[in-house]
């Protein structure tokens, strides 16, 4: 056994005395650091520590203690564990940290969901605006004073509902438009939105140049919202010159809900089916993610058969969501239906299996903590083993045959929307986005959970970072997911599901927690703050078709238009996971 | 040779074209509207033609399909139907978007709370069918039925004789969760 690694607080701590603290509130972790020296500290983080991926930033309003928080979560590409570091703020407005957009680029989107959601002004970040709300929204959601409209009490059950639970809709309590706050002298019906000049100023431009005797400008266009290949309610803007991409902006937040607010309110198991509704074609895997973050604080971990069958759905899920991410690319590159009806096929065949183990095609809601919700009915492991043994290698040979050598697929996509390894782990890019640019990093083997570390797969990845890379990663991951759900089905053990007895208000002790999966999309990562309350006193998701949003316009820059479309396919983005 | 990849892959859509009629004639007419043809539709050998007719063709359910809970009572040899809900509120802390309503009945003699409910509102259209109710029932009580065609133009709320289906129903559609459950709850009562 190697010598125990000196722990990177206390080298911190040397290096920047009395401006990194170890963090010592129990179920706490990593350090404190002063805001003054931040961004010193993150580049020593990065540099001289080697993590050089940021996963996660995100805000915790500490309302009790009067104190705002800023986390961190930073990890090495090269594997293992990861380390936090914090940031403790005074809660008076203006709440102020510096941004680290500067070290880390990928907090972009991360800063500005911090600053919409909780009102952390980032100094230096080059284009603070709201992200996920509408421009010209009154207030912080996230914050702990901040009500929603339909508020009904801090959190769930609600008392109204039992026992005298007398139905009252929601809507006739509180008609449309009255629980909204606005801020004093604020008159909805005059509103005169502050339309879009400032998204336009964001944006990269050109100085209108001559060249020769023709002058020459830029052309802003709006793709989206309302476009049948944004896979769903997302805009871009996009300047241009010619046809030439010059500078995007990826304009968000149409679907947005607040999930996270929404999560706090619930306790922690009423989580668990709004999980599935955040990437909905890979529910199994926020489900997991989920239950991973809960266990780590509750301290308990799943019998055996239950985690191999949390792999053998997760698996089932990869593939039936990276079917979708191919069909979706192909019909993206112009190549219609074809593609996307042969993946949909072996998919539907995929869901079958999950609506009889979970009862949903969809919306599993299928992991408990400390287990899953049921056993695999009669018959359904003999589903599972005919698709892996059998059809789905049979099939995805045959969608190979179809597409791979294909030279207009060729054509369209080697060489294009080229992301450099540097660039991906710089922008936070996870997943095949990450894999797809010769990154290997794959949290399975990376930071191993559950039994993944006992099962043979490799990593797949690719080297060019382009359109096709990022295609072919797909087919090579199912690949993988088909071997591990073959040693699955052939090593899978009986015995209890459960490790705990099954509680539909289960004691969650106080702490943080960072639970993450390797999700179909990318590194999925659910941040669990617990005061020991029934409910979680902060729930953040990373989500990664968001994050991956980051490297999205760099991608495009120096791309013809038309090309947009394939590289925002390639990404494969779900919209209810990027607005949450 | 340039076209190759295209030529290859345009093999691939010939032969599933060609595929369809063959497990056509394979079948000959038997393919459709039979249970045998639904379920060689959805099984590893399916190819062709992989769509379903609805509404004339419905896929079967799998037993653990969950979709809007309902209330099972059952039915005494009088004829005298009890819900089995004892109104305890179980159910209504773990909906996650809280929409099920009881009101709990007291007993006219004593005054006191009964152990049954006098109203049970369940809002369909806020339902997310998760199935927490009926998986922390203890009582199975509340279930999660089958019917999935609720299509309707107005807003579902549906109060107690709405929701209430006999026992012999929940039996007949998760057959081999009624039976596990009936030994649990003999066994139960054999302890007390």
């Amino acid at each position: 056994m190697a010598a125990p690694e000196t722990t990177p607080t206390l080298d911190l701590a040397n290096c920047f005395p009395g401006i990194v603290t170890s963090d010592t509130r129990p179920g706490y972790s990593g350090c404190i650091v002063e805001k003054s020296r931040l961004l010193e500290v993150a580049t020593m983080v990065r540099d001289k520590l080697g993590y050089d991926y940021l996963s996660s930033v995100t805000g915790v309003d500490y309302l009790p203690e009067d104190k705002m928080e800023v986390v961190y979560h930073v990890y090495k590409t090269t594997g293992g564990p990861g380390f936090v570091f914090r940031v403790r703020l005074a809660r008076q407005d203006p709440i102020e940290v510096p941004s680290l957009v500067s070290v880390y680029p990928g907090a972009d989107f991360q800063e500005r969901e911090a600053w919409d959601l909780f009102g952390i002004k980032f100094i230096g970040h080059p284009d603070l605006r709201r992200i996920l709300m509408w421009e010209g929204f009154q207030g912080h959601p996230l914050r702990k004073d901040w009500r929603e409209a339909y508020y009904e009490e801090e959190s769930k059950p609600f008392k109204s509902r039992w026992p005298e639970g007398k139905m009252i809709q929601a809507e006739s309590r509180n008609p449309f438009g009255n629980n909204v706050a606005y801020a004093a002298g604020f008159d909805v019906e005059k509103l005169v939105p502050d339309d879009d000049a400032a998204l336009y100023k964001a944006l990269a431009r050109v100085d209108a140049k001559d060249e020769g005797s023709l002058r020459t400008d830029h052309v802003v266009i709006n793709i989206g919202p309302q476009h049948p290949s944004t896979h769903g309610v997302f805009r871009v803007a996009v300047v241009l010159e010619g046809e030439t991409v010059i500078g995007l902006k990826p304009v968000m937040g149409y679907l947005h809900r607040c999930h996270e607010k929404i999560g706090e309110r619930n306790n922690f198991l009423m989580n668990m089916p709004y999980t599935d509704r955040l990437d909905y074609l890979s529910s199994m895997s926020n489900n997991f993610g989920y239950a991973l973050a809960v266990e780590k604080l509750m301290n308990v971990s799943p019998p055996e058969r239950a985690e191999y069958l949390r792999v053998m759905m997760a698996e089932l899920t990869r593939i039936s969501n990276h079917l979708m991410a191919i069909g979706a690319l192909l019909n993206d590159m112009g190549c219609y239906f074809t593609p996307m009806l042969y993946a949909l096929e072996e998919r539907e065949l995929i869901l079958d299996v999950l609506e009889g183990v979970s009862g949903s095609r969809m919306m599993c809601n299928y992991f408990r903590f400390g287990g899953v919700a049921r056993d695999l009915p009669e018959g359904i492991l003999e589903k599972i083993s005919d698709l892996a043994f059998e059809r789905l290698p049979r099939r995805m040979d045959e969608i190979e045959r179809l597409l791979v050598d294909n030279e207009i697929i060729h054509s369209r996509s080697i060489g294009q929307g080229v992301l450099t390894a540097e660039d991906a782990i710089r922008y936070s890019a996870a997943g095949p986005l990450l894999r797809g640019s010769g990154i290997p990093y794959d949290v399975r083997r990376a930071e191993p959970y559950s039994i993944y570390n006992s099962l043979e797969f490799d990593v797949a990845v690719r080297p060019n970072g382009d359109i096709y890379d990022r295609l072919m990663i797909r087919f090579d991951e199912i690949r993988q997911s088909i071997r591990i759900i073959q040693q699955a089905v052939k090593r899978l053990p009986s015995g209890p599901i459960m490790a705990v007895k099954p509680m539909y208000q289960v004691r969650v002790p106080a702490g943080e927690a960072y639970g993450r999966v390797e999700g179909p999309k990318g590194e999925l990562g659910f941040y669990v703050v617990s005061n020991g309350k029934p409910c979680p006193w902060r729930y953040h998701v990373r989500a990664p078709s968001f994050i991956n949003l980051t490297a999205f316009g760099p991608m495009c820059v120096g791309q013809k238009v038309a090309d947009l479309v394939a590289i925002l396919g390639s990404i494969d983005i779900v919209l209810g996971e990027t607005d949450r | 040779m340039y076209g190759k990849g295209i030529l290859k892959g345009l093999s691939v859509t010939l032969k599933r074209f060609i595929e369809t009629y063959l497990d056509e004639i394979k079948w000959l007419g038997k393919r459709y509207k039979t249970p045998e043809g639904i379920a060689h539709r959805a099984s590893k050998n399916a190819r062709g033609i992989f769509t379903v007719q609805y509404p004339e063709e419905k896929i079967p359910v799998p037993e653990e399909f969950r979709f809007i809970p309902f209330l099972v009572y059952d039915e005494g040899s009088d004829g005298r139907k009890t819900l089995r809900c004892t109104s305890c509120g179980i159910c209504t802390k773990v909906c996650p978007p809280q929409c099920i309503w009881i009101f709990r009945a007291t007993d006219p003699a004593t005054g006191r709370p009964a152990r049954e409910p006098a109203e049970f509102t369940v809002d369909v259209d806020i339902c997310m069918n998760c199935g927490l109710c009926a998986e922390y029932c203890p009582f199975d009580a509340i279930k999660m039925d089958h019917n999935y065609e609720l299509a309707a133009y107005k807003r579902a709320i549906f109060n107690k004789e709405q929701l209430a289906k006999p026992a012999s129903y929940y039996e007949g559609i998760r057959p081999i969760n009624a039976a596990r459950e009936k030994v649990a709850r003999a066994a139960k009562e054999g302890r007390k």
